[in-house]
């Protein structure tokens, strides 16, 4: 059993029209090698879930996506994601705006294989009016509670960046936070990791470290070797993010045909291409971790 | 302990939003309206609650508030672990009380973070997202942090998109639970505000010094009663003026208001 696998190994099972999930929090440990493959890719129609960041903005200005479902999307240094807000103000994007807690409550009925999972959340808000399709469900006991009943968060893919992985699929996350990527995971028909470092396999190089392993490699379809594949967001604890190249994307967005000349100087070139206009490994390694 | 009359407004807010975790026990205190918040919440546990927890705002617990900006060699000490999904375990079971920095307030103290104008699907200014308002609202305590007094801010009407919930009947409908609903302080560049007048209605608590009632109501889009008890916001003591100054070494709240105004107003 061997799932490594190319970038463009993982393109090639993805269809247009597909719902995808993407790991990690606003511009923090996001699969971006296999965002940028993306949008090197003739996909298009995509569902976007996340806990949105550069690769919204990015997979919108590359046309390839039809909605986003989402519990906000930020740059964090830079509070407002700069394509995400030309869209949204453009009123181009189909958009389900949910609540941080209800997007991981969808994926967690998902990864049960639930309908819906119960909740007060999104009650009393525009949550619901902007989502028409939500119901309430009464509770059948003696309480008699109305509840919002979150629909489940089916994903046919997830894509997730980890710090390293096995050849079999057994991954680590090595950072203060893993975000929601098992709740991703779980969600997932299929779930496709990046890693920074591969081996082997994880009982002979990292059994010291088993308890950073948060969901089990029969969720893992396929493994890809992406080392700095989470630039220009931060990996936690190697590198961090690159508030230099995400001001210069930011800025982009209000250049004409900004976002060509971007894809034409970074994305075009392959990934090794990409690495040298970062900077190089050596600058990308040394990227401070943000302090919160 | 004797009040100081040379602190800036910053620290005066500081000193009020400290105000609003006064006695909560052992809850999550979050400072999550920026920088002034947060010292808000530390200030609140380095002196009348020191029962808070807190974290080093990214993952973990942390029992000494941990100052803002670059560390240079501090150390935080981490007591425990407290990821994202933590923290909605958190909210879910009410434990916290968060400070939010929303862009419209509402008679009713619903909040919004997500966009400003009339239609949802084409806003005119597209914000954040709901992000965590609907539950921390509807699960704990909140209060909020205007740096802005203004009727863009307390609008007329309601917020052009709800993402906090508050105190408006025709927004709950029959069977839902709004006991956990609990809004407690909005602080501003002018004045402290609360719900504690009928009917949860906003009020007045303290007027920041300088600031006149009339002068809070028109920078507000709708009615303001006066609490019974209305008075000058508390100026921060020595003690605390010295904690605010140890927490953020590098000033960082001074680039937090315009022009860093004195906190008492020059005649």
């Amino acid at each position: 059993m061997n799932k490594q696998m190319t970038a463009g190994d993982v393109v090639a099972q993805l269809k247009s029209g597909m719902t995808i999930g993407i790991g990690g929090w606003g511009p923090r440990r996001k699969p971006m090698s296999l965002v940028r493959e993306i949008l090197r890719s003739d996909l298009k129609d995509l569902t976007l879930v996340a806990y949105g960041g550069p690769e919204v903005g990015m997979l919108w200005a590359a046309g390839k996506l039809k909605k986003v479902i989402y519990g906000f999307v930020s740059l964090d240094a830079i509070p407002q994601e700069p394509y995400y807000r030309k869209a949204r103000q453009a009123g181009a994007i189909d958009v389900v705006e949910l609540d941080e807690g209800m997007l991981t409550w969808g994926l967690r009925a998902a990864g049960m294989r639930l309908p819906f999972l119960p909740t007060r959340v999104g009650l009393g808000t525009d949550v619901m009016t902007y989502n028409p399709e939500f119901k309430t469900i009464t509770s059948p006991y003696a309480d008699g509670e109305v509840l919002l009943a979150m629909p489940a968060l089916n994903l046919d893919v997830a894509l997730i960046h980890v710090n390293r992985s096995d050849k079999l699929g057994n991954t680590q996350i090595d950072g203060p936070d893993p975000y929601f990527d098992d709740q991703f995971a779980r969600a997932a028909e299929k779930c496709f990791v990046s890693t920074e470092e591969l081996v082997d396999r994880m009982d002979f190089s990292h059994p010291d470290t088993a308890k950073q392993n948060l969901f089990e490699r029969y969720l893992v379809t396929g493994v890809v070797h992406a080392p700095f594949g989470a630039h220009p967001t931060s990996f936690p604890p190697m590198y961090g993010w690159d508030m230099d190249h995400m001001k210069k994307y930011a800025a982009s967005a209000a250049e004409e045909d900004g976002w060509d000349k971007y894809v034409a100087e970074y994305v075009t070139g392959g990934e090794d291409a990409y690495l040298e206009k970062a900077g190089g490994a050596e600058r990308v390694k040394n990227l401070k971790l943000p302090v919160f | 302990m004797s009040q100081s009359t040379d602190f800036s407004l910053a620290e005066l807010i500081v000193t009020a939003a400290s105000e609003a975790w006064r006695g909560n026990g052992e809850v999550l205190a979050s400072g999550a309206g920026g920088p002034l918040t947060r010292l808000g919440a530390s200030l609140a546990k380095l002196t009348h609650t020191p029962e808070l927890l807190m974290t080093d705002s990214e993952a973990y617990l942390v029992e000494e508030p941990i100052p803002l900006g670059p560390r240079g060699d501090y150390k935080p000490k981490f007591s425990g672990h407290l990821p994202f999904s933590r923290v909605f375990d958190c909210v879910w079971r009410g434990l916290r009380h968060a400070m939010t920095g929303p862009v419209q307030i509402d008679r009713w103290g619903q909040t919004n973070l997500s966009m400003i104008g009339s239609d949802f699907r084409k806003p005119k200014i597209q914000q954040l997202g709901v992000r965590g308002l609907p539950g921390n609202t509807i699960n704990h305590m909140n209060s909020m942090w205007v740096a802005n007094h203004s009727t863009r801010v307390f609008v007329e009407g309601e917020v052009d998109m709800v993402g906090g919930v508050g105190y408006n009947k025709a927004r709950w409908p029959a069977g839902v639970k709004q006991d956990y609903v609990d809004l407690r302080l909005i602080v501003s560049n002018l004045c402290v505000l609360d719900f504690e007048g009928p009917d949860h209605a906003i009020q007045v608590r303290s007027l920041h010094p300088g600031v006149t009632f009339e002068e809070v109501q028109a920078a507000t889009g709708f009615p303001l009663l006066k609490s019974p008890s209305m008075k000058e916001t508390l100026h921060p003591t020595a003690e605390q003026l010295a904690i605010i100054r140890r927490l953020d070494p590098h000033n960082i709240r001074a680039a937090m208001l315009k022009d860093n105004p004195p906190g008492i107003r020059a005649a």
